[in-house]
């Protein structure tokens, strides 16, 4: 046993060396035009399997929304699956099914997100219904279809929220770290008193606010030709009205001043720690290195933070960090959760010594090629899917599009973390991570909570 | 001003292009559908006998490989429930001549990922990797999949993991749910009546001598098959296995699946109540044991599945999100397994429609045994057999796929002859299957929700006897 370990641990070696090999640049082909109405289209052709998958990107969050009325950008995503002119209520999804299609929606923040994935045959369809409810939808929407979709977008955040432990942590820590007013103050998913008023005239002003051609953009990939796809699109989306643009959103400055502590209490038999800074938005300088720290700090069993809490002291459940980042503002997460007869100061002791160390030494080289390399294989992950239920490169060339007027912006967003230093990282963690600005929430254990007692 | 002038110029484009309006009056035909090259999975094997099925994928530079064991939590012995995922987890806390750290900070300096897992029927080491580091993360998997040291410190770590686990679990109405259904359909002497993880009692138990002995009779090359899916070809890879996987060897009579008593008969139909005070949502879970996979049914069972409950569409979501609004959405399985699993129809309901929302599950479930009408079951035969290239899109995709061939022992032309196995399902097929295996009398409908709110209404409409169960009673006692 001895001797068979000793020369594995031999042929081990060169593993280092050989990663340092860079892999080769990523190039993602496609064509894009503008139609007369502003929608901005993206095509790209992949062979691989005969799919063609179609992705469409409004650019309205739930950052558009208003005090009184949170919630709506998604109720309304809800309802642009309720039927349009042309393909009335139950089409849309009988029609796609009955071909072998899938398709969802998504919101957040920033924007929204629909996506049909069918066999290759049947794109058509995919366009057609598509387009219908661009350009037709209002015109069969009544105050029983948003009745309908409210009830289920109401359990939605009973399921995802009030049913899941720990679960409303993420609203109150967003409502901490942005001041009443400021659009990301409240949650996506909206308040119930909220979601009970929308109305809808509500509906009617919001579709010709935000959902004009000119505020969408288009990709359409997988087994296609370029030439008849456009062709297609063209036929299909040309008719759809162009509206005036949004008003542009203005960027609220937004800071924490001190440390804010609160306190909640959940179903939950353990309590959970939740730390959170402001940080520079997507794309800034910071974000990227935000990035990397977080990789550092909680990125595998040999991180920072999983190393000495979970793995050597054995004092926490579970640690994470992240840097979520958006457009108006982004914050880096810390949430970690007790072992049980472990308390939230002995692990909040932990977690500020491991970021004094990052604010006055740069991490290893090894440590941040560890994050970097591990970014460098995720894009590559990324390009294995078209997109749908998981994501892929048609959701992120559009979300390129978006950002940086770029639908291949993959190498520059890769050059991004390939040209941190380790220096870079500690900068960052110093400038965007300071003990004096934070949020500091603890989610505890009901008192009467169904927990072990039962 | 002048920007807004321009922009009326582009208007009047649009106005003129608009004058040639589609005709949106029928939906666009699709054309025929197209055929899915199933990639050819080019079988070999190593110098001890160990297979290895190799599937090209070109399209992007990473190389999946998964050492499949085909066995696992169902062939835990009796009171050592959790022993197989155990030493499974085990498998990457120490191997050969690597500590855990060493493995993970290697694995993860490749920008690979390296994942052990343990289901009802098998084993797998996952390995996922940019194929220019394939030669050096296979030595780290062999090590895991071949040379794991279960050092005892690394178990006592894992162990208090679990049972924070379960800590956690007592209190998640998700988990809950899962929990209490499968202990009121299969008991406490079916292997499936209880977590893949074990009970707090069973994982306290658990030593390295357990491990070891179920490694031993159940890791081997006679026992396993070698997976790659990516960017490579077999004149190249292969060699790089033979050296890594090539001496691995056998010992003794290759090992049996367990085998379990029959779970007992279902009915009459019963109500399982379990209490989380102030749930916004009750969570619901009904059926009966299903089938193993199997069945010669299988091909109707998934028709029948997708109009009960297998999509968007279905009848079940249909009725409770789409018409009622009691749920974010309603579903149906059947999980299949070496031996018969579960069948369910489940979803999280707001905790004042429970009661009529129960209705409306056994509504749909008597519904179905009734013929479905053509054009529902056209939809839903299409919607599985023409997405079925979804399922091959990448090499994640492909090996699970291949996993399934493995384990279940299916016919090397399952997935050449899927589509046609599917469209040939008849409404008289897609019936009998349905009265066959959908017992709404004879189910178990479990709730776990705020029983002040939900349990007289409940009760009301009479849907069976109604048992309440304690956390203790589902789980077992507390961890600590």
């Amino acid at each position: 046993m001895k001797g068979l370990a000793a020369l594995f641990a031999a042929l081990v070696l060169p593993t280092a060396v050989l990663a340092q090999t860079p892999a080769p640049p990523l190039q993602i082909p496609y064509t894009q035009f503008t139609l007369p109405n502003g929608l901005h289209v993206i095509l790209h052709e992949d062979h691989t399997v005969p799919l063609a998958y179609v992705n469409l990107l409004y650019d309205v969050g739930s950052a558009r929304e208003r005090p009184g009325r949170t919630g709506f950008a998604h109720l309304f995503e809800h309802l642009m699956f309720m039927g349009s002119k042309n393909a009335k209520y139950g089409v849309f999804d009988q029609s796609l099914e009955a071909v072998g299609g899938t398709n969802n929606a998504s919101t957040s923040n920033d924007v929204t997100n629909y996506w049909i994935m069918v066999p290759v045959n049947a794109l058509e369809l995919a366009l057609f219904l598509e387009s219908d409810r661009m350009g037709y939808q209002l015109e069969v929407m009544t105050p029983q279809t948003v009745d309908a979709q409210r009830d289920v977008v109401k359990n939605e955040r009973r399921e995802r929220i009030e049913n899941t432990p720990y679960g409303s942590a993420e609203i109150t820590l967003e409502e901490m770290l942005y001041p009443p007013g400021h659009p990301y103050h409240w949650p996506v998913i909206g308040y119930m008193d909220d979601l009970t008023a929308a109305s809808y005239d509500d509906v009617v002003a919001f579709f010709q606010k935000y959902y004009a051609p000119s505020n969408a953009s288009l990709v359409v990939a997988g087994d296609i030709d370029a030439a008849a796809t456009r062709k297609l699109v063209e036929k299909w989306f040309s008719d759809v009205k162009a509206g005036p643009p949004p008003e542009p959103i203005t960027i609220p400055g937004v800071a924490l001043t001190g440390v804010q502590t609160r306190t909640i209490t959940d179903s939950v038999p353990l309590p959970r720690l939740y730390l959170a800074w402001l940080t520079p938005r997507h794309l800034e300088p910071g974000d990227s290195a935000l990035d990397v720290a977080a990789n550092v700090l909680s990125g595998g069993k040999s991180s920072r933070l999983y190393k000495r809490l979970v793995y050597d002291m054995q004092i926490a459940q579970d640690v994470s960090a992240y840097q979520l980042s958006r457009n108006l503002s982004s914050y880096f997460l810390i949430e970690a959760t007790p072992r049980p007869g472990h308390t939230i100061d002995e692990i909040q002791k932990v977690i500020d010594e491991e970021l004094g160390k990052l604010r006055s030494e740069p991490p290893s080289a090894h440590e941040v090629q560890r994050a970097i390399n591990e970014y460098e294989a995720s894009f590559y992950d990324g390009l294995e899917r078209l997109g749908g239920q998981h994501g892929g490169k048609a959701d992120q060339m559009n979300a390129y599009y978006l950002k940086t007027g770029d639908p291949d912006w993959f190498n520059e967003d890769l050059a991004r973390y390939r040209s941190l230093s380790p220096s870079d990282i500690r900068a960052a963690v110093e400038a965007f991570l300071p003990a004096g600005r934070r949020v500091e929430l603890t989610v505890a254990p009901e008192p009467a909570s169904n927990n072990q007692q039962r | 001003m002048r920007i807004r002038y321009l922009l009326t110029g582009v208007l009047l484009g649009v106005v003129t292009l608009g004058a040639q309006a589609p005709d949106r009056s029928k939906l666009p035909t699709p054309g025929s559908a197209p055929t899915l090259k199933l990639p050819a999975i080019q079988k070999r094997q190593l110098s001890n006998g160990l297979p290895v099925w190799i599937v090209e994928l070109h399209e992007v530079p990473v190389v999946q490989v998964n050492l499949v064991v085909s066995s696992g939590s169902a062939d835990d012995p009796a009171g050592k429930y959790g022993v197989a995922s155990m030493t499974a987890d085990m498998l990457e806390n120490g191997a050969g001549a690597r500590s855990a750290l060493d493995i993970a900070d290697a694995i993860d300096f490749l920008g690979a990922s390296l994942a052990t897992s343990s289901g009802s029927d098998s084993t797998a080491v996952r390995l996922h990797v940019p194929v220019g580091r394939l030669t050096d993360a296979l030595p780290i998997m062999a090590d895991v999949a071949l040379r794991p040291a279960f050092p005892k410190d690394e178990l006592e770590r894992l162990r208090q993991e679990r049972l924070t686990t379960i800590l956690q679990a007592r209190n998640d109405p998700a988990a809950i749910v899962g929990l209490t259904f499968s202990r009121v359909v299969y008991g406490t002497s079916h292997r499936f009546g209880t977590a893949i993880m074990g009970t707090a009692q069973t994982i306290k138990a658990l030593t390295i001598d357990d491990l070891r002995a179920f490694y031993a009779s159940r890791y081997r090359p006679d026992n396993a098959t070698l997976l790659v899916v990516g960017d490579v070809t077999p004149d190249k890879v292969l060699p790089v296995l033979e050296s890594q996987f090539g001496k691995w060897k056998s010992q003794g009579a290759a090992p049996a699946h367990v085998t379990f008593p029959e779970p007992r008969a279902s009915g009459p139909r019963e109500v399982i109540l379990v209490d989380k005070p102030g749930a916004p949502q009750s969570q619901i879970r009904i059926g009966w044991v299903g089938v193993p996979r199997s069945t010669p049914d299988y091909f109707p069972l998934q028709v029948m599945n997708t109009v009960l409950g297998g999509s968007f569409t279905s009848r079940l979501n249909m009725n409770l999100r789409e018409n009622h609004g009691y749920t974010y959405g309603a579903a149906s399985v059947f999980d299949m397994r070496i031996a018969a699993g579960p069948f369910y129809a489940t979803a999280g309901v707001q905790t004042d429609k429970t009661a009529d929302a129960l209705k409306e599950f056994l509504n749909e479930l008597n519904g179905i045994l009734q013929v479905i009408p053509e054009d529902e079951l056209t939809r839903a035969k299409h919607y599985v057999a023409l997405g079925f290239p979804e399922r091959f899109e990448t090499t994640g995709d492909i090996s699970t796929n291949l996993e399934n061939l493995v384990v279940y022992h299916l016919p090397d032309d399952h997935f050449s002859k899927y589509v046609q196995n599917i469209l040939g399902v008849t409404a008289a097929d897609a019936q009998r299957v349905a009265r066959k295996y959908i017992l709404p009398d004879r189910v178990a409908v479990v709730v776990v929700g705020d029983l002040k709110s939900i349990e007289p209404p409940i009760r009301a409409v009479s849907l069976g006897a109604v048992r309440i169960l304690t956390i203790d009673e589902i789980f077992g006692p507390p961890p600590r």
